[in-house]
């Protein structure tokens, strides 16, 4: 069962929504071996029609708990520009698509997708080129995102703050 | 005559409270000791995680800790206590449990007018002030939320007024690679240590502090 899931955290970002689950694109994903797909679609107005066939699962949800478990069952995750999506699904070593929402004024989002892009840790596109860089893209050339170090910041302080042990 | 002596105390106090800022900026002694009150500020989302790791790497010396959010946020409140809660449970040292939730107004909503915010941000500071005159705190952490400024403002006033000197540490957001927030535009120059995640940062604000990426 190969899944992917589609992920906007607590935004709305209808146009993804709308983009992922158009017959043509869902055409896209089963023809890539996809048979499952998963749309998580926050505080969206676009809500697609879930639906299940011998070939091919559409779910689709608003807000879980934690996306732990999606995010751990799929192969391929689509995500909006969110810090936390994309570090949260890099931390589990899952190849991620960033999909930058152009409707967004200012968008500071697009600075970290970018960054992460340029060292070799996910894809980036929009809407209008999500399609094309489904079939296009080389997963396995994705690098390992390593991890934060908090403890850097916590020696750091302790040491300026005078902290005896 | 009146209006000469209004302007002349005017001029004073401003004098005077420019010269308390700039002395209470300049000076960062470190008193050595064993344990530290934190204020900690969680905006919406992705900061409250931001913060909650940077929090996690800290030991037990850092207690009490008062997490201060905005009144509208839930699912930051959720995040705190779920993360208090397995803390306590990991570390079940009982000092650790000490932790508190305070709300305030946000100063401003996503997108709102920046006119109204000028409003929105003096009625936060109105009620932060008080807040963090109770808890005085001996450091402040934040992460760039609009909700750390009256914050960071009331923590500063207390240097000011001579009631303490809180440490001011601010940790821009991962997201944030080539350019600051406007939040951490404001506190550069108002914090004690302002700490950023990626060079090129450190490269156009040489007095930031960088320590790679820490969440």
């Amino acid at each position: 069962m190969k899944s992917a899931f589609v992920t906007v955290g607590t935004t709305s970002f209808d146009d993804l929504i709308l983009c992922v689950s158009a017959r043509e694109n869902l055409q896209i994903f089963r023809s890539l071996g996809y048979n499952r797909l998963v749309l998580q679609i926050g505080r969206g107005k676009v809500v697609p029609e879930p639906f299940s066939t011998e070939s091919f699962t559409l779910d689709v949800y608003r807000y879980k708990e934690s996306l732990k478990e999606d995010l751990q069952q799929a192969d391929l995750v689509i995500s909006h520009a969110g810090a936390g999506s994309c570090l949260e699904t890099l931390e589990k070593g899952k190849p991620l698509v960033v999909v930058v929402n152009e409707k967004l004024m200012n968008n500071h989002q697009l600075e970290l997708a970018k960054q992460l892009y340029k060292e070799g840790y996910l894809f980036y596109c929009t809407c209008s080129t999500l399609p094309g860089l489904l079939q296009s893209m080389d997963l396995p050339t994705l690098k390992c995102y390593p991890p934060g170090q908090p403890e850097k910041f916590s020696a750091f302080l302790d040491k300026v703050v005078g902290l005896q042990k | 005559m009146v209006w000469v002596l209004i302007l002349a105390v005017a001029g004073a106090t401003a004098v005077v409270f420019i010269l308390r800022l700039w002395i209470v900026l300049r000076f960062q002694n470190v008193t050595p000791r064993e344990s530290l009150g934190l204020l900690i500020v969680a905006g919406s989302g992705g900061h409250t995680t931001e913060i909650l790791r940077l929090v996690g790497s800290l030991s037990g010396a850092y207690s009490p800790r008062h997490y201060v959010i905005a009144d509208s946020d839930e699912m930051s409140a959720n995040k705190i206590n779920s993360f208090e809660f397995t803390r306590a449970d990991r570390d079940s040292s009982p000092e650790y449990i000490k932790y508190y939730i305070h709300r305030i107004p946000r100063s401003r909503e996503v997108q709102q007018p920046w006119l109204s915010t000028v409003f929105t941000t003096l009625r936060s500071m109105w009620l932060s002030f008080p807040l963090v005159q109770r808890i005085k705190p001996d450091l402040v952490l934040c992460n760039g939320p609009g909700t750390c400024i009256p914050i960071c403002v009331s923590a500063l006033l207390l240097g000011i007024l001579g009631i303490k000197k809180v440490i001011i540490v601010y940790v821009e957001s991962i997201c944030r690679v080539e350019t600051l927030s406007l939040s951490g535009k404001i506190l550069l120059h108002l914090s004690d240590y302002f700490i950023v995640q990626w060079p090129a940062l450190k490269e156009k604000y040489p007095k930031s502090v960088y320590l790679g990426r820490i969440v």
